[in-house]
């Protein structure tokens, strides 16, 4: 085994680069002749247009353009699409209003899209965009998930009640009488809080067109540039694909908000050709804020019935799921499939009914945010499971060990879709309880009490589904694409090797991580390994880089690319040693006469291949393979965090003051960058549950937490060094053994912090962020009514 | 940002001829709100007049019984001085606590009092230990300085050169951080001066930074925290935004001023 290969806690490659300031991101592309573009952006939740004015911008110094949703009807540019059909109860679908990438009639929230100005510089173009004149009748908003339905304002004019869907999922029948058999019933109403989600690059586009090859080339912050070529070709008719090459080079972070296919990047390309020129736009901050698709966003009824031992007999939740003015290219399918399917949690639960209404409101579109529909599973699960705990008297982690499916129950079909295929969740929780130190914790909470500190204690143990996904299980549910990964790999003559793949790196270290899988499996340096992505002219098509996939479906396409590349090296090896093909072993980068002491290093199978002077009959030269990877089934990572606070009653200040993590992700292939990414997705989720929180007017509905100044994100201060412990079940259902850690943090996290909090206080009732000031009326409305019993 | 000229004096004197001469001219000290107001077309000056140059507005030294800071002293010096730790190590603390690193090495003493931010820490020091802000034509005290939120006594062409705070017997600053800013939820300073007790609040109040003398009165007679039991800040007139209701800040001004007390006594 090589000391850098799988399992080795290697620094990552890439972060020489970040570090020293030499990352290349697409705000340092500077093309030729390079123009800039500014959006001007609706200033009101909800407005219809009566007219717009452009004669005083166009005449204004440095202007090339001033475009609005006209042009690009004009020109017969399509609208952005939502790759996911989710059909309601009744059979019919789901309901999607227009979504121009310039507003067409209409502005449905502030920061809407009205018109775009191309000038020669940056500020010509914001001089320009204030002549512009737009004639609104402004109309009222509504900007509430639980009011959206009920509210008489259409944010789409031919779509009642602002309704996308009512979906179901599950069996309502044997729900009902699950519950009419429970000897308790736990019910809980909670909030999944809306979050912006502020990856440390903003959102940035060149595009540029070839009048000469008539080809455009598109720079863009994306998590999946395969994935917005083919969007933008098949459904907004850019351009055709082979004439269409999207390049998405560093980027700074996603969290999924850069999976989708948005309006400025969509109209840099086609202003592009416009123009006759490169077209630039980089998102200032505030920009992000308003109009990055947002995250979460879900209201909640939920309830849990149970048994006289604490047995769970079944579970119903209603959730209405806020998809904001217009639906973002996944928006449908993260408060859906994404989400009712992992409310079984770890738990063997008999009946399971969920109903999801997806509304519309006047507000940036919501969609999937670093854990996409599972966080909000997992925090209904753990907080009703540790409400039941509680009403019942008994230990939470008891509670959940009663419920928990066995290791013997594999594969385990829940009622929701998800067949289980491995996973031992009474060992995750047993080293978590462990590392928190459990028995003492009586103790801990006498000590703190002394200080006239409130301490509680807060499990959740989380199940995730990821590594999307079996393209034809995917299909039945309604995606518009498949969701395999492809793979190639290339042997240079002098023995290294470049790996390209489509999926993409932003963050997760898979120029490390996938080098490192390369390198164990051919037996070369993992220096020797260049992983190569991002760039639809460069690598095989993929389908991108969210909900922890990379490893497990794109990590999967490698190894069968590998796997072929030893084949032939095996018949190349077999015919200069003279043996039979069937005798050649490959262990360690050789290949070897087994039995023998003759063998080949790959390097010398790999210049043997590109100067074929002396080369089996039949075999073409070269040594390059490539794969094509469609999983057969989703991952399932699971883990339990316990999270431990204090709580100071004078002021509702939490501090978190313990925090475990066990995570079971399969096998791992470097633990470093694993710890890694369980540490920034605990301080998302922390952050979730303490800070974050996106609040919009309720009457003018302009965006209230539109800066750093009142948008409060997680710092180093805020967190505790947190405990990180791995379990491992081998996953059965890929090569590798793998099932994907990026998500996890975030996904289990809001549920162990709440559950500590409200644990702390003795009030259940506490909604996301915790904040000081709720925090505190909590604790006065639980002294009132302490007061009154 | 709109176009404006830029100057860059060398001299007190030279600086306020700049702003008397400019149609809309602006003093930028730190910059640390003019700057993104500016970034955000929020403002358009005529002229911007950059302290930065000016030596004469730094540094920080002591007069008989005062401690007297230049306006474009930097919190971060504030912060670290051995002569504000040494003389009313309350101030140094209230530097150290602003914003975060960036902020505190840019912006100054004196951008922040004259722009009277009604969330901003020093004002409830320079209220609260009373101290005197001198300008290019005159001495102002802080009682009479502070008049509503982002208003104060200076006059069009005047700035600040220094502030001379006279040294408390005690003085603590015990502030409750917007979790995102920084500023001031709440933030109340109390000291404890030959001339009495002074409780200066800022974050708080509708127009800005204020003495609660119903709190003064109590702990000029017993200077410790229980003596502030019962004393309720009414609400009415107390902000009230997305991170703090009125009602909860009344309820931390409360909190705040005896755990300043405590860190008094």
């Amino acid at each position: 085994m090589l000391s850098d290969g799988i399992g080795a806690p290697l620094r990552r490659k890439e972060d020489r680069r970040f570090l020293t300031g030499k990352g290349h991101y697409t705000d340092d592309i500077n093309r030729p002749g390079q123009t800039y573009a500014y959006f001007l952006r609706s200033p009101h939740a909800h407005a219809r247009i009566r007219g717009i004015d452009k004669t005083a911008a166009e005449a204004a110094p440095g202007v090339l353009a001033v475009l609005t949703g006209e042009d690009l009807a004009a020109d017969g540019i399509g609208g952005l699409i939502c790759g996911w059909m989710i059909h309601s109860k009744d059979g019919s679908p789901m309901k999607a209003g227009p979504h121009p990438a310039l507003a067409q009639g209409k502005v449905r929230y502030v920061g809407d899209h009205v018109a775009v100005v191309i000038a020669e510089t940056l500020n010509q173009a914001k001089d320009a965009a204030e002549l512009i004149e737009v004639d609104y009748e402004v109309l009222p908003a509504v900007v509430s998930t639980a009011e959206a339905r009920t509210s008489p304002v259409r944010v789409h004019d031919d779509i009642p009640a602002n309704t996308v869907f009512e979906w179901e999922l599950g069996n309502k029948a044997e729900t009902e009488a699950a519950f009419s058999r429970a000897h308790h019933v736990t019910r809980i109403d909670l909030v999944n809080n809306r979050l912006i989600p502020n990856a440390i690059e903003p959102r940035a586009a060149v595009g540029e067109y070839d009048s000469g090859m008539d080809t455009f080339t598109l720079y863009t912050t994306s998590q999946n540039p395969h994935v917005a070529r083919l969007v933008l070709s098949a459904f907004v008719g850019l351009a055709p694909e082979h004439k269409l090459r999207v390049i998405a080079p560093d980027v700074g972070g996603g969290f999924g908000s850069k999976i989708f296919i948005y309006a400025e990047e969509t109209v840099c390309a086609w202003a592009a050709k416009k123009v006759g020129r490169p077209v630039k736009w980089t998102a200032e901050r505030s920009e992000a804020f308003l109009a990055d698709a947002h995250g979460r966003d879900h209201v909640t009824h939920a309830e849990l019935a149970l048994d006289q031992d604490g047995r769970i007999l079944g579970m119903r939740v209603h959730t209405t799921a806020n998809l904001g003015a217009y639906l973002s290219t996944f928006s449908s399918c993260v408060p859906t499939y994404l989400y009712a399917p992992l409310l079984s949690g770890q738990y063997a639960i008999p009946a399971i009914y969920a109903e999801v209404d997806g509304v519309y409101t006047n507000t940036a579109p919501v969609d999937a945010y670093r854990g996409a529909g599972r966080p909000e599973a997992t925090y209904v699960v753990e907080r009703l499971v540790e409400t039941a705990a509680r009403e019942l008297g008994m230990d939470p982690a008891e509670l959940r060990r009663r419920n928990f499916i066995r290791p013997d129950q594999y594969p385990y079909q829940t009622p929701v879709i998800m067949t289980y295929d491995c996973g031992n969740y009474e060992a995750s929780l047993s080293e978590a309880l462990r590392l928190v130190d459990y028995e003492n914790y009586p103790r801990r909470k006498a000590e703190s009490e002394a200080r006239g500190r409130l301490r509680g204690i807060g499990f959740s143990c989380y199940i995730e589904a990821c590594g999307l996904a079996p393209s034809a299980a995917v299909g039945s549910l309604g995606a518009g694409v498949g969701l395999w990964e492809s793979a190639k790999i290339r042997f240079n003559p002098t023995g290294n090797v470049l790996v390209y793949t489509g999926s993409h790196s932003h963050g997760q270290g898979h120029e490390t991580t996938f080098a490192q899988l390369i390198a164990s499996q051919l037996g070369v340096p993992t220096e020797q390994v260049e992983v190569i992505h991002g760039d639809t002219e460069k690598t095989p098509f993929g389908m991108g880089t969210y909900g922890s996939r990379s490893l497990a479906v794109g990590g999967s396409a490698l190894y069968k690319a590998a796997e072929k590349i030893i084949a032939k090296g095996r018949k190349i090896a077999a015919h200069l040693m003279e043996a039979a093909e069937a005798d050649i072993e490959f262990k360690d980068g050789k290949f070897t006469v087994a039995g023998t002491d003759r063998s080949k290093t790959i390097q010398e199978i790999a210049f043997a291949a590109y100067v074929p002077h002396n080369f089996p009959a039949g075999v073409e030269p070269g040594l390059e393979e490539s794969a094509f990877y469609d999983p057969l089934n989703f991952t399932f990572p699971a883990g339990c965090q316990i999270c431990e606070v204090e709580v100071d009653p004078d002021t509702g200040v939490v501090e978190i003051v313990n925090f475990v993590a066990v995570d079971d992700f399969g096998k791992i292939i470097n633990p470093m960058i694993v710890e890694g990414q369980v540490h920034g997705g605990i301080a998302q989720g922390i952050g979730q549950a303490l800070l974050e929180n996106c609040v919009y007017d309720p009457e003018s509905g302009q965006l209230l937490t539109g800066s750093f100044m009142d948008y409060s994100m997680p710092r180093a201060h805020d967190l505790p060094s947190f405990k990180v412990g791995m379990t491992i079940t081998e996953n059965p259902s890929n090569p590798l053994g793998v099932k994907g850690c990026g998500e996890a943090g975030a996904i289990a996290a809001p549920a162990a912090v709440m559950n500590a909090v409200t644990d702390a206080i003795g009030v259940n009732d506490l909604q996301m962020p915790a904040s000081p000031e709720r925090v505190w009326q909590a604790l006065q409305r639980g002294r009132m009514a302490q007061a009154a019993e | 940002m709109y176009a404006f000229d830029y100057h860059q004096p060398a001299s007190v004197a030279d600086a306020a001829a700049a702003l008397a001469a400019a149609a809309d001219g602006k003093l930028v000290a730190g910059g640390m709100t003019l700057i993104p107001t500016l970034k955000q077309r929020l403002a358009s000056p005529s002229d911007l007049i950059d302290l930065a140059r000016v030596d004469e507005l730094k540094g920080i030294g002591e007069e008989s019984g005062s401690l007297v800071i230049g306006a474009m002293t930097c919190h971060a010096d504030v912060a670290a001085s051995d002569i504000v730790r040494r003389s009313i190590p309350a101030l140094a603390r209230l530097a150290g606590g602003i914003g975060d690193p960036q902020v505190r090495n840019r912006g100054t003493i004196g951008g922040s009092v004259a722009n009277n931010d009604p969330a901003a820490d020093y004002p409830a020091a320079v209220l609260g230990l009373g101290a005197t802000i001198r300008t290019n034509k005159r001495d102002i005290a802080a009682d009479d300085f502070f008049q509503g939120m982002f208003t104060t006594a200076l006059e069009p062409d005047e700035l600040i050169t220094r502030i001379a705070f006279p040294v408390p017997q005690a003085a603590a600053y015990v502030k409750f951080p917007n979790p995102a800013s920084r500023y001031a939820v709440v933030g109340v300073l109390v000291a404890k001066t030959g001339g009495g007790v002074r409780v200066a609040i800022t974050g708080a109040g509708a127009d800005g930074v204020f003495r609660a003398t119903e709190m003064e009165q109590a702990l000029s007679a017993d200077f410790s925290p229980k003596a502030l039991d019962g004393i309720a800040i009414p609400s009415d007139g107390l902000n009230g935004d997305i991170h703090a209701s009125s009602e909860y800040r009344a309820h931390l001004i409360g909190v705040m001023a005896k755990r300043a007390v405590a860190a008094c006594v």
